[in-house]
C-alpha cells in the first residue's frame, strides 16, 4: 500500500463542553485501500461515530489531518456518501424523490435530466426497491428505509460509503439480507467502505479488516485484525471456518477481555 | 314480462330485503320538511313577508328530495350510505326549520322583528341581493388582501428568524413584545395613521395573520431534526439548498398550524373592521341593518359570514392536506 485512498492522520478530536473540555479521539491512525472494506468496531461512547463524522467533514476534527485520494478533509462533500443508522430520509419526499434529490444536486453537472431519472431508478433497483418508487417513507419498514438509504448514498458514486451502524436498528433476519445485499454490490461496484457496527459477526462477515476501538474518553485505535477470508463469502459456509473462527475470537477478546466496557451490566 | 316472472320469487325476497334497508330515519326528515311546507302555506303569517310561498315551495322540494332519495337508496349502495349518514342531520333541520316556522311567522311566540322567521331571511337573499352581494365582495376582496400580505410577511420572517441568528436577536424581542397584543387593539392608530380606512383594515388583518404565522414558522424551522440537515451536508448543499430543500418543507406542518391561527384571528379584525371603520363589507351591512331594524337583513348577513368563514377554513384544510399528504395522523375537517 504505497499510496493510501483515505489516511487518517494523527486526527485527535476535543469538544468544548459546559463542564470543560472532554477528549474524545486521540492519535487515530488509518490507511485504507481503494476498494477495501474495513469496521469500526468498539463499546459505545468509544468515539466510533464521532470518528465517522470527522471523515464525513460533519463534525471537524482539532487536530491532525484526513485526505482523501489526495484532497484534505475540511468540509462534507458528496465523494463521502453517508448511510445514517436512523436512515434520514425526508418524509415529505417518495423513495424516488429522496434519491433523485441526491442524484439531482450531485450529478445535474453531468447528467441530463433523462439520465439522472434512470440512474436514480437504477441504484433503488439495485437494493430491490424499484417496486416502490412512489411510496413515502411512513409507509415502508425499517429495513427498506435503509435500502433506499443505501441507494441514495451509492447513487452519488462516493469514493468512501460511510455506513454508521446501519443495521442497528434491524431484526435480525432483514439484517443478514441486508448485509448480503450490501456484500453483492460492493462486490460488483468495487466501492470502498467504512462500516460502524457493534455487531462481532456483521464486522467479520463484512471486512478486509476490523479496526478495534479502545474504550472512550482518549479513545485510539487499540488492534486491526486482518479477516483473510476470500469473497464472496457466504454466511452458512463461513461458520465452521477456522479464519473466520479465529477473526471472531480475536475481536471478542479484545472486546471483552482488553476493553471490557467499565459500566457494561 | 316473462322474464321477471321467471325471477319472481328472487325479485319478492329482494324486495322484502331492501323494505328493511329503507331508511326510516330518511323518510321521516322527509315528513319534517313537509311539515313545514304545509304550514308555511296553510296558516297565514302574522307578519307581512312577501316571499312565504316560494320558501315553502323550497321546503316541498327539499321533502320530495329526501323522501325520493329514501325510496330510491336500498338500489343503490353509494346513496344508501349518504341517506343513512345524513337522515338525522336532514331530520333535526327539518323539525328546527318546522318549529322556526310555527313559533315565528304563525304563532307570533317569538318577539318580532327581533326573530325573523326564514322566508324573512330568504327574502332579504332575493329581494336585496345587490346590496348583500356587493358586501360579500368588498369584504371577500378585503380579507384575501390583508390575509395573503400577512400570511407571505409571516412566512418569510419566520424563515428569517428560525434561520438568521442576527435576524433572530433583533426580532425576537420586538415579537414578544407586541405579538400579543390583539390586532383590534391597534385600530384606533391604524385609522388614523393610514390614509384611507381600507389602507388600515388591510393591515390590521395582515398583523394578526402574521403574528402566528411568524411564531409557528419559526417554531418549525427550528424543529427541524439535525439529521435532515446533515444529510443535505453530505450531498455538498449550501445554505439556499437547506432552506429551501429541508427547512422550509420540513417545517410545513408547523407553517400550516401558523395559517390556521391567523386565518381565525384575521375573521375578527376583518368583522370589527368593517363595523367600525370602513364603509362597505358584510360588518358594515350588519352595522347598518341593525340602524335600521332590520334584522332579518342581519341575519342574513350573519349567515353568509358562517358560510364564508367555514368556506375558507375548509379550502385551508384541502390545501394543506394535498401539500402534507405524507404527513400521517392529520386532523381531518
Amino acid at each position: 500500500m504505497n499510496r493510501p485512498y483515505l489516511q487518517i492522520d494523527n486526527v485527535g478530536m476535543v469538544f468544548d463542553t459546559a463542564k470543560g473540555s472532554f477528549t474524545a479521539l486521540v492519535d487515530v491512525n488509518l490507511k485504507v485501500a481503494r476498494g477495501e472494506v474495513i469496521s469500526i468496531i468498539g463499546h459505545s461512547g468509544c468515539g466510533k461515530s464521532t470518528l465517522l463524522n470527522i471523515v464525513a467533514g460533519l463534525t471537524r476534527n482539532t487536530s491532525g489531518v484526513l485526505l482523501l485520494d489526495g484532497k484534505e478533509i475540511d468540509s462534507p462533500g458528496p465523494d463521502r456518501a453517508v448511510v445514517f443508522q436512523n436512515h434520514s430520509l425526508l418524509p415529505w419526499l417518495s423513495v424516488y424523490g429522496n434519491v433523485k434529490l441526491a442524484v439531482d444536486k450531485v450529478l445535474s453537472a453531468r447528467m441530463d435530466r433523462r439520465q439522472r431519472h434512470d440512474w436514480t431508478v437504477h441504484n433503488l433497483e439495485l437494493v430491490g426497491m424499484g417496486h416502490a418508487l412512489d411510496k413515502r417513507p411512513h409507509e415502508i419498514s425499517g429495513g427498506m428505509k435503509q435500502r433506499v438509504g443505501i441507494a441514495r448514498a451509492l447513487a452519488m458514486e462516493p469514493k468512501v460509503l460511510l455506513m454508521d451502524e446501519p443495521f442497528g436498528a434491524l431484526d435480525a433476519l432483514t439484517r443478514a439480507t441486508l448485509q448480503d445485499t450490501l456484500m453483492d454490490i460492493q462486490a460488483k461496484l468495487g466501492n470502498t467502505v467504512i462500516i460502524i457496527t457493534h455487531d462481532v459477526d456483521e464486522a467479520v462477515l463484512l471486512s478486509d479488516r476490523i479496526v478495534m476501538m479502545t474504550n472512550g474518553p482518549s479513545a485510539r485505535i487499540g488492534e486491526i485484525c486482518e479477516v483473510a477470508l476470500p469473497r464472496p463469502r457466504r454466511r452458512l459456509e463461513l461458520t465452521e471456518n477456522p479464519e473466520y473462527l479465529r477473526a471472531r475470537g480475536a475481536v471478542m477478546r479484545f472486546l471483552y477481555e482488553r476493553q471490557r466496557h467499565p459500566k457494561a451490566a | 314480462m316473462t322474464d321477471i316472472l321467471a325471477d319472481a320469487p328472487g325479485r319478492e325476497a329482494d324486495f322484502a330485503a331492501a323494505l328493511k334497508d329503507l331508511s326510516f330515519t330518511g323518510i321521516l326528515a322527509a315528513s319534517a320538511f313537509a311539515a313545514a311546507a304545509a304550514f308555511s302555506l296553510i296558516w297565514d303569517d302574522v307578519g307581512d313577508w312577501g316571499r312565504t310561498r316560494e320558501f315553502a315551495l323550497i321546503l316541498a322540494g327539499v321533502a320530495a328530495g329526501l323522501f325520493l332519495a329514501s325510496v330510491l337508496a336500498p338500489w343503490h349502495a353509494g346513496l344508501a350510505a349518504k341517506v343513512t349518514h345524513r337522515a338525522p342531520w336532514a331530520l333535526a333541520l327539518g323539525l328546527f326549520f318546522a318549529a322556526w316556522e310555527i313559533t315565528t311567522a304563525k304563532f307570533n311566540i317569538l318577539p318580532q322583528p327581533f326573530f325573523p322567521p326564514p322566508q324573512a331571511i330568504f327574502e332579504v337573499f332575493t329581494d336585496d341581493f345587490a346590496k348583500l352581494g356587493a358586501s360579500i365582495l368588498a369584504s371577500v376582496k378585503l380579507h384575501a388582501t390583508g390575509y395573503a400580505i400577512g400570511a407571505v410577511a409571516g412566512f418569510l420572517l419566520g424563515v428569517s428568524i428560525g434561520w438568521s441568528r442576527a435576524v433572530g436577536y433583533w426580532a425576537h424581542p420586538i415579537l414578544r413584545f407586541v405579538g400579543p397584543l390583539p390586532a383590534t387593539a391597534w385600530l384606533p392608530i391604524a385609522f388614523f395613521v393610514f390614509p384611507t380606512s381600507h389602507s388600515a383594515s388591510v393591515f390590521l388583518i395582515a398583523l394578526a395573520t402574521a403574528f402566528p404565522t411568524t411564531v409557528l414558522t419559526w417554531s418549525g424551522i427550528a424543529a427541524v431534526p439535525s439529521a435532515y440537515y446533515d444529510i443535505a451536508r453530505t450531498l455538498g448543499a449550501n445554505s439556499r439548498f437547506l432552506v429551501l430543500k429541508v427547512a422550509i418543507p420540513a417545517a410545513l406542518p408547523h407553517v400550516f398550524v401558523g395559517l390556521f391561527m391567523g386565518l381565525g384571528s384575521s375573521f375578527a379584525v376583518l368583522v370589527v373592521a368593517e363595523l367600525l371603520g370602513v364603509k362597505a363589507g358584510l360588518g358594515w351591512y350588519l352595522q347598518w341593518a341593525q340602524g335600521w331594524a332590520s334584522y332579518a337583513n342581519m341575519y342574513a348577513a350573519l349567515l353568509v359570514m358562517t358560510v364564508l368563514c367555514s368556506t375558507l377554513m375548509t379550502i385551508l384544510f384541502r390545501l394543506r392536506d394535498r401539500v402534507l399528504s405524507w404527513q400521517k395522523g392529520i386532523v381531518k375537517w
